[in-house]
């Protein structure tokens, strides 16, 4: 049994990819080669304005992102994140990944993937990890379609702390001596809810943040 | 023949301790980074070092003499055979302090004995520098330390660090008659030949310690890195009396009994200063003119740099260290020869024991070769290494009060010490009771997936290794009644350390005179370079 939980941020933290990938390789993948050409049009024409949503704010870059979800099956989004992780996400773990979850593990953690993607295109990884549990947003479907929506609330930010908090209450593992990683200064409401914060290759405003409150600084792009 | 007059000056040149009197000089203390120049009362004892033994005139030749006639064993190129499995253990650079002049003695060390396995036809041969909890070495420093040559060939396939925490990679041995655990690397005990090639800088390095501290994991060092022992060991430079080296020594029969270990034990003299430095090596009754200006003008170079750029020029400084002796063999007959040219050098004869004692703590210790000597390595140098510079009986009397000179800065290095910061900030507010901390906290460390992710990929000391250093100087802390330290910048880090402050040497003086009188008995151990007292009376 568990006796604390170690929370992971998966972009950035635990693989080299992103969100935007992720959705530039769903694009790519529809039915038709008209259907591929025009998604693929969308894409490329949005990923700038992605880019810079995502600089402003996290919550509508990942509203914004989910939109263009509306309208596919749930059994082809299910396929596709399969195949997603097999070409897109599994050559993208960092090579310090596994060891970081190993000593995760030997540290008798419960090792749970929190991130603002999508659950289905997370969990392939989560298995391939070894991960326990994963917390992330999932997507509204009526019949079966994509609505586009996501249930709220969507799991970034200051809800990631929100949920780690929750699950810790529900799970019952002791918040101050679980652990968290992340690579990104949005998520230093999930760093600063646990009691050991970790920043995972930072960018440069939570290396700023690590160093003033004096939390670790590990680099998973090594082996 | 000289007449009776300069017989006692050269009596006196060669005396250790020297007594302060109305006209003597003021002495130089290090301070951290800084030199200090201080006037001491009257009457102060000041235990100086044994002038450096002078070093072997051709060392590769010793080298070579010591692994042909060896200590209770066969010369090596005797036991190598072609096809064996050989495996080469070597110390880090946490030794020698500072780093030497390259040739470093362990590059000469490796360069004639690959030789003499490539002639043997031994091809199988790894070479694993023995960090067991220490931070992983840069590669600009492995290669300082083996030079280019074996660097560019073995670098990083047959020449890499000990991994502590790799599940695979370390092995049970099996278990002491004390019940503690004998872990080592799995590629070492799986060898036909281990060859440890160890360099001494004080007695309390090398012997049984090589191997089995060396090579093994956490739960290894634990056995005898815990307070119970330290409280029992009086003092490590005297093995011994030592409970830690008891420890350690049941651990290396027990390897010796599992694998064949050929040891290549080095020692080295204390001539830490040469060149434009060499005043530090001198009393300071015996400074010339031009020593004094030297001195004033590092003073003032240091004074006017920043802290980063001050450690940056003085750990560049490497030491002149010459080679003092070389044997090999087995474990114990050949540790006992090393130790006994250790003695040698550092041993100063006292006959008493100070109610106050005073020395400077310098910028480097042990676990900050290229680094900062952050409030816990402080800690480490003055209540453990420093305190246990004896054999007998301490310098300083069961209650009496030390005074050390340096900034106590709340600073530290968070790419090597990352738990230590932890350790110092959110545990040392809580409690400062060794076996508290152990009972509580030291698992947590050491099992804390941050810090052993550091230990592995990075250049971070393991995460317990600040508990490790905390109770380095429990039997310090026991046995001194009060310590202040002269010059912290800082109220807190004194404070956190149950240590009292003052602004000068003489007001420390002042501090301690109010509970040992005015009639109390100082002494100065002057530093560096190292000086021991022995005081088996």
């Amino acid at each position: 049994m568990a006796a604390k939980g170690a929370f992971f941020d998966v972009d950035g933290t635990l693989i080299g990819t992103n969100i935007v990938h992720a959705f530039a390789y769903y694009a790519m993948n529809q039915g038709s080669i008209l259907a591929t050409a025009l998604q693929t049009a969308r894409t490329v024409l949005s990923v700038p304005l992605f880019w810079a949503t995502d600089k402003v704010n996290r919550k509508l870059f990942n509203e914004l992102f989910y939109s263009y979800y509306r309208g596919q099956s749930e059994d082809r989004l299910q396929v596709l994140s399969q195949e997603l992780f097999e070409d897109v996400i599994l050559p993208a773990i960092h090579p310090g990944t596994p060891r970081l979850l190993e000593q995760a593990r030997r540290a008798e953690c419960r090792i749970v993937l929190c991130t603002g993607a999508l659950d289905f295109t997370v969990e392939p990884l989560a298995r391939h990890l070894g991960a326990d549990d994963v917390i992330a947003n999932r997507m509204h479907f009526v019949d079966g379609v994509a609505t586009g929506k996501v249930v709220p609330p969507i799991v970034e930010g200051a809800h990631k702390a929100l949920a780690i908090r929750e699950y810790c209450l529900r799970q019952g593992l002791p918040l101050d001596q679980s652990y968290a990683y992340s690579d990104s200064f949005s998520d230093y409401p999930m760093l600063a809810v646990v009691g050991h914060p970790t920043a995972v290759n930072p960018d440069l405003r939570l290396r700023g943040v690590a160093r003033a409150y004096e939390w670790p600084i590990i680099r998973t792009t090594q082996g | 023949m000289p007449p009776p007059s300069k017989l006692a000056r050269l009596y006196e040149a060669t005396e250790q301790v020297v007594t302060i009197e109305r006209d003597s000089a003021p002495r130089v203390l290090f301070s951290g980074e800084d030199l200090l120049l201080e006037d001491l009362p009257v009457g102060t004892r000041v235990v100086y070092p044994r002038p450096p033994i002078e070093g072997l005139p051709n060392v590769t030749s010793a080298i070579r003499w010591a692994l042909n006639h060896p200590e209770g064993c066969d010369p090596l190129h005797a036991q190598l055979r072609p096809g064996m499995k050989v495996t080469i253990a070597v110390d880090d650079i946490s030794l020698p302090l500072p780093p030497m002049r390259t040739p470093d003695i362990r590059q000469q060390v490796l360069e004639i004995v690959l030789e003499l396995l490539a002639d043997s036809g031994v091809d199988d041969v790894h070479i694993v520098i023995a960090i067991a909890l220490h931070r992983r070495m840069t590669e600009a420093e492995v290669k300082r330390m083996v030079g280019r040559k074996i660097f560019d060939a073995w670098w990083p396939d047959r020449l890499y660090h000990h991994d502590a925490e790799d599940p695979e990679g370390l092995v049970l041995l099996g278990t002491t008659e004390r019940a503690e655990k004998v872990i080592v690397n799995r590629r070492a005990a799986e060898s036909d030949l281990v060859i440890y090639v160890n360099l001494n800088l004080v007695p309390m390095d090398g012997g049984h310690k090589s191997v089995g501290t060396g090579l093994t994991n956490y739960e290894g060092v634990k056995a005898h890195h815990n307070p119970e022992h330290i409280r029992k060991s009086w003092s490590y430079m005297d093995p011994p009396h030592s409970e830690m080296h008891r420890s350690v020594d049941r651990i290396g029969r027990l390897i010796d009994r599992s694998m064949n270990v050929f040891h290549i034990e080095t020692t080295i003299n204390n001539r830490m200063f040469d060149g434009p430095l060499d005043f530090l090596m001198k009393r300071e009754d015996d400074y010339r003119e031009s020593d004094r200006l030297r001195l004033e003008a590092m003073r003032a170079a240091l004074k006017a740099m920043p802290r980063a750029a001050k450690r940056k020029l003085l750990h560049a400084v490497p030491a002149a260290y010459d080679v003092i002796a070389v044997h090999a063999g087995k474990t114990e007959p050949t540790h006992q020869k090393i130790l006994e040219r250790s003695y040698q050098q550092y041993m100063v004869d006292v006959d008493f024991q100070a109610d106050i004692l005073v020395y400077g703590i310098p910028y480097i210790s042990p676990y900050n070769v290229n680094s900062i000597l952050n409030p816990l390595l402080v800690q480490v140098m003055a209540c453990g290494y420093f305190f246990n510079f004896y054999r007998g009986k301490p310098l300083v009397k069961k209650g009496g009060t030390l005074i050390l000179t340096h900034p106590c800065s709340d600073e530290f290095d968070p790419e090597h010490h990352p738990s230590y910061i932890e350790f110092f900030h959110r545990l040392l507010p809580e409690t400062r009771d060794a076996a508290e901390l152990e009972r509580k906290y030291e698992r947590e460390f050491a099992e804390n997936p941050s810090y052993v992710h550091m230990y592995r990929t990075g250049n971070a000391y393991h995460g317990a290794h600040p508990f490790f250093m905390w109770y380095w100087g429990e039997n310090g802390r026991a046995h001194l009644g009060r310590i202040i330290a002269v010059g912290a910048d800082n109220e807190h880090v004194p404070r956190l350390l149950g240590w009292d402050s003052a602004g000068t040497l003489s007001e420390a003086i002042d501090m301690a005179r109010s509970v040992h009188g005015r009639g109390a008995e100082i002494a100065l151990l002057h530093h560096p370079p190292i000086a021991m007292t022995q005081n088996l009376g």
